[in-house]
């Protein structure tokens, strides 16, 4: 008899997710709700991943209002609510808001913990916690490639393997001297910071995250880094240091205690009941240097891949993360997929600069549930839901998508809604997929619908329209209220409509 | 490829930014980000909008027009800046030969990036001057 505390004992599955973080809870309820076979293995005693850590000062970037539509349970209020998983019953629905004390809009991080737990809990999501994954093999099959897992409990087999552990490597570059700073991953209680004078290698999220929580502690803070810093309201978007974190910009441009430096750590150096830290400018290369008592490296986190690049997955960039096709499979090793943050890998078109938001839960849940949705097509034959739509709903259909679809809010310029239309099938909903997977696979007529941002606080829809296999971008205009379902738009939808759907706009 | 450091090295060794001094390219190798392509993967796409400037560090790239092969680009080349500069929606497809490293600077932040380094400005301008020279002798 299987220990039920410890499910999915060493052997073959069809597919085996690693991680119990957000990432890896939403692909197990997605597995589980089309009933592929398969076994979650998590290193950690239990769910959250990230959470059961991080972010130090109690509360997390990303909010939920649980008052901005009555029901918590619909998928409209998904867009409202960027930190539940996306559960397949309605009381599994908006859990976060369940979990918050009413004192702010960002859930802390043990509230946000509870909630995954929750999800975990009345999901009945079964995971292996305690169970590490040390090394992979892949061998080539005549069924196909499998990959062998070597883990803390023994050895699995799968033919799909979905890695979702995170971003969580801690990494330092490095700079001489390196060894004298701690990383933001070891930061300690933030009273223990009083009356130090504090230098923060970074300029990203975790380094005004530091910066803001120890504004009441610290004597001085100086944060340096290459390239200037830039916040989410400059760039519109999630690009740049979060409006939570602007209150060191504030005291940097009032001379209050804080200063920001673009210059790159030449050395750091232990003197006399200090540290020294020597800066080089890199707006024109003149030396600066301080002296600290405290230097911490808020230099970003790498992806955990353990062996897979030796296996022939390419990475790329500081944080190491698998290169991915858009539906989140590594692009050079087919059959090993991402979930979870890993998935910020696959960054779509990126207009206007702007990636998709699958560093963060409100993201990558879609992420989670379309990469199973196609495996579940692709490799156990289970079809995915395209319903027939009347000619005379289609332009509804499709404004009240771009107006609502929190896949779309979510994830703009990555996610489009997809409709398609042919002779033989009629008129049916394709629901949700990647974009560049629509522009990249031939197919019958079809328009996709994505919200889109240009950097400079626009948000529109954009209408992708496949004639005859060629693919045209209408983009629409934007609306003060982001209201597109009026008649302007109807007309311009309605016509666009016609090109693929004759009749569409007067049915 | 993947830390600040080692991007700063690449971008040393090609002629875009031959005139850089190192805590320089620090903090370009900071503002552009890197980015894989698989062999095969569209980099650039013909009429859309929102594009961006790439420059090779690794692999090889293909311009197509209408889907016909007119270049090729190698490491150190860069593409996508014409129609940023004229703000145009780009003419061709890049298509990655072989995999392929690139940095990527998004289109809204190359002007600014150009007017604060205006010697990675010169040889741009260099560069372009080159191509159309060439452009202009095939055409006889």
């Amino acid at each position: 008899m299987a220990d039920p505390e410890r499910p999915f004992p060493p052997g073959s599955y069809p597919v085996i997710v690693i991680g119990s973080g957000p990432g890896g809870l939403q692909v197990a309820h997605e597995l589980d709700q089309r009933g592929i076979g398969h076994a979650v293995l998590s290193a950690d005693p239990g769910p959250g991943g990230m959470f059961r850590r991080w972010p130090f000062f109690q509360r997390l970037l990303s909010w939920t209002k649980p008052y901005a539509t009555p029901d918590q349970g619909s998928r409209g209020f998904e867009r409202w609510d960027w930190n539940s998983l996306l559960g397949g019953k309605p009381e599994l629905r908006g859990l976060q808001t369940q979990f918050m004390d009413g004192s702010s809009d960002f859930p802390s991080r043990p509230e946000m913990e509870a909630s995954l737990t929750a999800f975990a809990d009345r999901a009945g999501l079964n995971v292996r916690y305690g169970c590490r994954w040390e090394s992979t093999a892949h061998e080539q099959a005549a069924a196909g490639t499998r990959f062998r897992l070597t883990t803390s409990d023994g050895e699995y087999e799968c033919e799909h393997l979905i890695v979702a552990v995170g971003i969580a490597e801690p990494f330092s570059p490095p700079t001489p001297g390196i060894e004298h700073a701690v990383h933001y991953a070891d930061t300690r209680a933030a009273e223990s910071y009083a009356g130090r004078r504090l230098f923060i290698i970074g300029k990203q999220n975790s380094g005004f995250e530091l910066a803001s929580g120890l504004l009441q502690w610290a004597s001085r803070i100086t944060l340096a880094s290459p390239s200037p810093a830039k916040t989410s309201i400059e760039t519109h978007s999630l690009v740049g240091v979060r409006a939570r974190y602007v209150q060191p910009f504030e005291d940097s441009a009032l001379g209050g205690g804080v200063d920001i430096l673009s210059a790159s750590v030449a050395q750091i150096s232990r003197i006399e009941g200090a540290l020294r830290v020597d800066l080089k400018r890199t707006d024109n290369g003149m030396p600066v240097s301080l002296e600290a008592d405290e230097v911490i490296a808020a230099t970003g986190f790498t992806c955990p891949l353990l062996d897979l690049p030796a296996l022939g997955v390419a990475t790329f960039g500081q944080s190491k993360l698998p290169a991915q096709t858009a539906y989140w499979e590594s692009a050079t090793v087919p059959g090993i997929y991402f979930a979870g943050t890993i998935t910020s890998g696959a960054s779509g078109l990126k207009k206007h600069g702007i990636p998709s938001y699958s560093g963060a839960v409100q993201g990558h849940r879609y992420n989670g549930r379309l990469l199973v949705e196609r495996l579940a097509e692709q490799r156990f034959g289970i079809a995915r839901p395209r319903p027939p739509i009347a000619l005379g709903d289609l332009a509804t259909h499709v404004l009240a998508e771009a107006t609502n679809a929190p896949e779309l809010w979510h994830q703009k310029a990555y996610l489009a809604r997809v409709v398609s239309v042919s002779a033989d099938d009629g008129i049916r909903d394709e629901g949700a997929m990647p974009l560049t997977h629509f522009l990249d696979v031939d197919g019958p007529n079809a328009v996709a619908v994505t919200i889109e941002a240009d950097g400079q606080g626009a948000i529109y829809p954009v209408a992708y329209v496949r004639r005859d296999g060629k693919v045209d971008e209408h983009t629409l205009e934007p609306h003060p209220l982001h209201d597109f379902e009026g008649a302007a738009y109807r007309k311009q939808v309605g016509g666009l409509l016609d090109l693929i759907a004759p009749g569409a706009s007067t049915a | 490829m993947a830390t600040r450091d080692e991007i700063a090295d690449a971008l040393a060794g090609m002629t875009l930014f031959a005139d850089l001094a190192a805590p320089q390219l620090q903090g370009v190798a900071g503002r552009f980000e890197e980015a894989f392509f698989a062999e095969g993967a569209r980099v650039l796409r013909q009429g859309l909008s929102g594009s961006a400037f790439y420059v090779i560090l690794d692999g090889d790239a293909a311009i197509l027009v209408d889907g016909e092969q007119r270049a090729t680009l190698g490491r150190g080349e860069f593409f996508g800046e014409v129609s940023i500069l004229l703000g145009e929606l780009p003419t061709a497809d890049v298509v990655a030969v072989r995999p392929m490293r690139c940095v990527v600077l998004p289109g809204a932040a190359v002007e600014g990036f150009l007017i604060e380094h205006p010697k990675v400005m010169y040889r741009m301008l260099q560069a372009q001057s080159r191509r159309l020279r060439n452009a202009n002798r095939a055409r006889g």
